[in-house]
């Protein structure tokens, strides 16, 4: 059941994000509920100065790994900045590429994903990169030598599900890194749902954080990431798109 | 084709007789519509005939922000480095004609501000300074925002409109946002406001967030000052201005503003007053037609106004603030832009928001993402 990328070992497959959320403390104990150990982090609300009272005070639990992200980058280079200021930052060279030019959409921006990823990976980085569930630059991505791929299920922050499922469903046939469908999931079926077409794992936000109830919502995610890959592994029955014909065309052959 | 060459493809008055046409139908459909709301949405929106849909607009809009920012209200302050200044405009306390003593802050005064604000809590400052070329320049903001950049993860400025180069030489040093307000798109009463100075040509400040957008600023702000004319209709070309420039600048993030006039010494009483109801209306109306603008409150408006806010649609509030050069510290006494209305500490907002069920958040941005 557990989950592999790059150095370590996942028995969550649920990753999760940290805005959104009505107090630290609400964040932390929701986090803690999903049980997810993968736990992304903006470089830009991080202190990177003052310890005291910042974000990352609520994540310091052996069972959190933080994925910093670098979310607010415009470009290639921007992101090569940012992500060797993280690293510093917060002690992990494991990155969340996320490099969206237009601010309206956040929609990542393929060309310079590609760019800054090859260059990360060199630079010794475990890059995770945010990107269109786009199945040629996943290939791209992986031959630079990202440690996982996180196409979108629909538009981050949308709670719209996986609009993107045949690409996503290509992708995950395709991919030699795991796949972690990030954005737009927006309940626990999405969840899995994803689980179940065969992704590695989900990344969670704003349906977490903007629910009446984190922390239950949390849990419920929780769940669902189980049910769906103890689905996947199980093998679904497959789909019968209509009745066993009852007056069969071929009998005149026995 | 500039915003300028759009804005003029239409007339005040029969934006004004559109909108004011607009009946509870259309409302309703501009309500249940799932996807994009367009300018007629808009218009049904701020019109009267949306006046007995406020609740379901309110709940509509709160929705949308939280699905958007979260439960989070993001911290601002001004910081007025001087109110020199050589425009007229006759709502303005800094008014070139309003005869009192001006002052513009020295880089030690602005590090003695500075400690204060950084005391309150504030990451994110926004600059203030009247329009004086002489003194308040391009060169004196450069090098205000040298002596202040280690001090903050971010800063805005609101000063008077610049050309392209100048923006591109305040982008580099770390500007990350510029609010300039049109404070009417009146084109003929705009004149009657600002009847000297630079100030006064219409067209350049129309036309300013478009040399914004070519400078690659990260942020822009747009706004009028309400109750110099019929604020309807100024919003309609606020969101016109916006749709527009979401779409050929669309690298940048766009906030709105929506100050309502307040006294200041010697100062104009509103042309067109602006009801609360009417402007939790105009605050549901643009979250609505746009799920991404930030929309930001003032010290202007009233504790309990401000308190109530809260979950209709902003996403960010300023607090504790001052509107004159050295007011927090260095000259308390010095002459303010306006009177501020919610004198409660920033601590005392951030207990606020959070009884609300909302998070003041302080750092939403770095420095070294510049």
């Amino acid at each position: 059941m557990s989950l592999q990328i790059a150095d370590k070992t996942f028995q969550s497959r649920l990753f999760t994000g940290t805005g959104k959320f009505s107090s630290a403390s609400l964040m932390e104990e929701s986090i803690l509920a999903s049980g997810s150990e993968l736990v992304t982090v903006a470089l830009k609300r991080v202190s990177l100065t003052e310890k005291e009272d910042d974000i990352l005070s609520y994540l310091q639990h052996d069972c959190i790994n933080l994925l910093p992200n670098t979310s607010g980058v415009r470009n290639a280079k921007e992101a090569i900045f940012a992500a060797q200021v993280a690293r510093e930052a917060l002690e992990t060279n494991w990155l969340k590429l996320e490099i969206h030019p237009d601010p309206k959409y956040l929609m990542p921006d393929p060309i310079e994903t590609l760019k800054a990823a090859e260059e990360l990976v060199k630079l010794g980085f475990v890059v995770l990169p945010y990107i269109h569930a786009d199945p040629v630059l996943c290939k791209r991505l992986e031959e630079v030598g990202v440690a996982a791929v996180m196409p979108l299920g629909s538009p981050i922050g949308s709670n719209k599900g996986l609009k993107t499922i045949d690409f996503l469903e290509i992708i995950i046939e395709q991919s030699r890194v795991p796949v972690v469908v990030d954005a737009g999931i927006g309940a626990p079926s999405d969840a899995a749902k994803a689980m179940e077409l065969g992704a590695d794992a989900v990344l969670v936000n704003t349906a977490i954080a903007v629910s009446e109830n984190p922390v239950q919502m949390g849990l419920a995610f929780k769940y669902a990431v189980e049910a769906g890959r103890m689905a996947y592994e199980a093998k679904l029955a497959p789909m019968q798109q209509q009745a066993v014909s009852s007056s069969p065309l071929t009998t005149f052959l026995n | 084709m500039d915003f300028y060459q759009v804005f003029q493809q239409y007339t005040w008055d029969e934006i004004r007789e559109s909108i004011y046409q607009k009946t509870p139908q259309d409302v309703i459909r501009a309500l249940q519509k799932s996807g994009k709301r367009d300018l007629e949405d808009f218009k049904a929106l701020i019109s009267p005939a949306a006046t007995g849909f406020l609740e379901e607009m309110a709940q509509l809009s709160h929705r949308l922000t939280q699905k958007r920012f979260g439960k989070t209200i993001q911290m601002y302050v001004p910081l007025y480095l001087s109110n020199e200044c050589q425009n007229i405009c006759t709502y303005c306390g800094f008014s070139f004609d309003n005869k009192i003593r001006r002052k513009t802050l020295t880089e030690e005064e602005i590090l003695q501000e500075v400690a204060v604000l950084k005391h309150m809590g504030y990451e994110h400052v926004l600059l203030v300074t009247g329009e004086a070329n002489q003194t308040v320049g391009v060169p004196y903001l450069q090098k205000v925002i040298r002596l202040i950049k280690p001090y903050f993860s971010q800063i805005s400025i609101e000063i008077q409109p610049l050309d392209q180069d100048e923006y591109e030489i305040l982008v580099a040093e770390g500007v990350h946002a510029v609010l300039v307000y049109q404070e009417t798109y009146h084109e003929e009463d705009y004149k009657k406001h600002h009847p000297k100075g630079k100030k006064s040509n219409f067209q350049y400040r129309i036309q300013t967030p478009d040399r914004l957008g070519k400078a690659g600023i990260h942020k822009m702000g747009l706004g009028v000052l309400i109750g110099l004319e019929d604020w309807r209709v100024d919003c309609f070309f606020t969101a016109l201005h916006l749709r527009y420039l979401e779409k050929r600048y669309w690298q940048s993030t766009y906030s709105i503003s929506f100050p309502r006039l307040r006294p200041f010494s010697g100062g104009l009483e509103p042309k067109v007053e602006m009801s609360d109801k009417e402007l939790v209306q105009l605050i549901c109306a643009y979250r609505i037609f746009d799920e991404e603008v930030e929309l930001s409150i003032s010290t202007r408006e009233n504790e309990i106004f401000r308190d109530n806010i809260i979950k209709l649609g902003i996403t960010s509030m300023s607090a504790g603030s001052k509107t004159n050069p050295g007011g927090y510290v260095v000259e308390p006494e010095s002459l303010e832009q306006f009177e501020i209305s919610d004198e409660r500490s920033p601590q005392a907002i951030a207990s606020v928001i959070q009884a609300q069920g909302y998070e003041a958040v302080w750092k939403n941005w770095d420095r070294l993402l510049q």
